[in-house]
């Protein structure tokens, strides 16, 4: 069998909340027991709504938040056992890119600076090879050189995710997180983004986890899907597949209150009634590569 | 017959340096009684700054400079701000985007209904409870005799947006209108609330003005639309005649982001105006 090239296995974030002198702690099972594996080259995309654990599911694998327990393999190795001199080394290949493109660049840096900053800190190439690399990656990511000097707020926001975009790819990772890339993007500014990220992961062979709400988006772009509720993957397969055949109840209403792009499509709303879910049901595997919570 | 709402050559401007910027240019539409018209465009296209300038709301720097607001056959850009006050609220209710911006975050929810009834006149302090608890189970909250006491902050997001129904409603206003009322929402809770205005619209008899980024909204709830960009209307019809047989490139173009084609597939987006 084939080594996938992304494994997270038995993920576990839990947080402590409350505690005070007279309440007691309550732990909120944010990531509970999540594992799924991805493949060199795909789209992987996690999907689900706000608390779902999806986000901080890719933080975790990261490592950007500590998780609970779990294994996260990349490359044959378990990055959460890495020490963190080695997770350094590690994030070369593992980059993020963030939802929101006003509150992740540092407003204060030059658009230069803020793509430079990871060779500097990874101590990689002369100044002037740092030079012609950033205008290089300015351009790979559609942007004109000719404003590098400028200031994040001087930027449009589809321009921001861009930069965002450059200073992720700097490293030469072969695997990027997008955590909603897109949702704070204007309709026709997230159809830019999209085609670029992927005329980048057909260039440079890129590997992508995409974490996202919005089902249009994942189905156009991925090529397996998990969906996650309340901190647990319920249904996993091929994006076509579980488009056409969802298994799971939350998966079915998911997909039926997303608001159709034809005015005569059947309204056919499907309502999640949370009582009739059974949160422990173990995913099993209903079709071949199709598992599903129930 | 004459419609609800008739705005004609709505022009308005916010004082800039070097030069003011035009953010309504020219908008003209009309909305009927029982119909849904949705106005639909991106950030910065001057829809939001429409929905302003109909109520006389518009903050400084910006001001109407021209135009006309027919509404139930009184021009409202001529009126005095104290028969404005009786129109918002009474004659035309809103929903905003941001219902915890809109909230009083010290005030219990059945205050803030309270409030809308008492000032219009149309309870006494004594009814007025009764009332918002007859609202809230109108936009279809479980458990009105206890929500009621309850502060914004206690509820999630899609019962804060139906607490601002419950608000917007509360007079009877022959027309509502929403602000991006779904655009906070999960997508589970954004159906909800649509399926709610649905409802509503019919309930109530309303009239509706439904401000939204996604033409997914508009396909699912209004009966015609019209499209802003850069301040403009650059095209209104029937929902579906837009959807089927958009003629403006800007409108093509819009239709075109949205991902729903061949899956992997380029999306085409819109094109720089110099190919319009």
């Amino acid at each position: 069998m084939v080594t996938p090239f992304v494994e997270v296995r038995n993920l576990v974030k839990h947080f402590e909340r409350g505690g005070g002198l007279f309440r007691e702690k309550s732990v909120v099972r944010a990531v509970d027991n999540v594992s799924f594996s991805v493949d060199e080259g795909e789209t992987f995309a996690l999907v689900g709504e706000s608390g779902s654990g999806k986000s901080t599911t890719g933080r975790c694998m990261l490592r950007l938040i500590q998780p609970t327990s779990g294994e996260v393999w990349f490359r044959g190795e378990n990055v959460l056992g890495f020490s963190s001199a080695r997770m350094r080394a590690a994030r070369r290949d593992m980059q993020m890119v963030f939802q929101d493109p006003y509150s992740s660049l540092n407003p204060r840096m030059r658009a230069r600076t803020i793509v430079e900053e990871p060779l500097v800190i990874h101590s990689i190439g002369s100044k002037l090879e740092r030079r012609d690399r950033v205008a290089d990656l300015f351009t790979l990511v559609g942007l004109d050189p000719a404003h590098l000097e400028r200031y994040p707020h001087e930027f449009s926001g589809g321009q921001r995710q861009r930069i965002g975009l450059a200073r992720a790819l700097a490293l030469n990772p072969s695997f990027i997180i997008a955590d909603e890339p897109v949702s704070a993007l204007d309709v026709s500014v997230q159809a830019q983004v999209i085609n670029l990220l992927m005329d980048l992961q057909e260039q440079l062979k890129l590997t992508y986890l995409f974490i996202a709400h919005d089902l249009r988006l994942v189905r156009h772009i991925s090529s397996r899907v998990a969906v996650m509720y309340l901190g647990r993957i319920v249904e996993m397969g091929r994006t076509a597949e579980i488009f056409a055949n969802a298994q799971h109840a939350y998966t079915r209403a998911l997909l039926s209150a997303v608001p159709a792009t034809d005015p005569d499509a059947p309204r056919a709303r499907i309502e999640l009634n949370p009582a009739l879910v059974n949160r422990d049901a173990p995913l099993r595997e209903v079709s071949e590569g199709h598992f599903a919570a129930v | 017959m004459e419609p609800l709402l008739r705005v004609e050559n709505l022009r308005t401007v916010f004082d800039a340096r070097p030069e003011p910027v035009v953010a309504v240019n020219d908008v003209s539409f009309e909305i009927r009684k029982g119909e849904t018209l949705g106005l639909v465009g991106e950030s910065g296209s001057g829809k939001s700054v429409t929905a302003f300038s109909i109520i006389g709301l518009v903050q400084e720097p910006g001001r109407v400079v021209g135009g006309k607001v027919f509404f139930q056959g009184k021009d409202l850009l001529a009126l005095p701000e104290n028969e404005m006050r009786a129109i918002r609220g009474a004659g035309i209710g809103f929903v905003f985007q941001e219902p915890m911006a809109a909230l009083n975050p010290v005030m219990r929810v059945g205050a803030h209904i309270a409030e809308a009834l008492t000032v219009h006149g149309l309870a006494s302090r004594h009814d007025a409870r009764a009332r918002a608890i007859e609202l809230l189970r109108a936009v279809k909250i479980v458990d009105p005799e206890k929500r009621v006491d309850d502060y914004p902050h206690q509820l999630s997001g899609g019962m804060r947006q139906r607490v601002m129904m419950a608000i917007a409603l509360a007079c009877k206003p022959p027309l509502v209108i929403a602000d991006e009322p779904t655009t906070a929402l999960d997508v589970t809770v954004q159906a909800q609330v649509l399926e709610l205005l649905r409802d509503m619209k019919r309930e109530f008899d309303l009239s509706l003005l439904l401000i939204t980024h996604d033409f997914g909204v508009i396909a699912e709830t209004a009966d015609r639309v019209a499209v802003m960009y850069r301040g403009k209307i650059v095209e209104q019809g029937a929902v579906r005649d837009i959807f089927r047989n958009p003629q403006h490139p800007y409108t093509r173009g819009l239709l075109a982001s949205i991902p729903g084609g061949e899956p992997g597939t380029r999306l085409k987006g819109v094109q720089s105006e110099e190919h319009w």
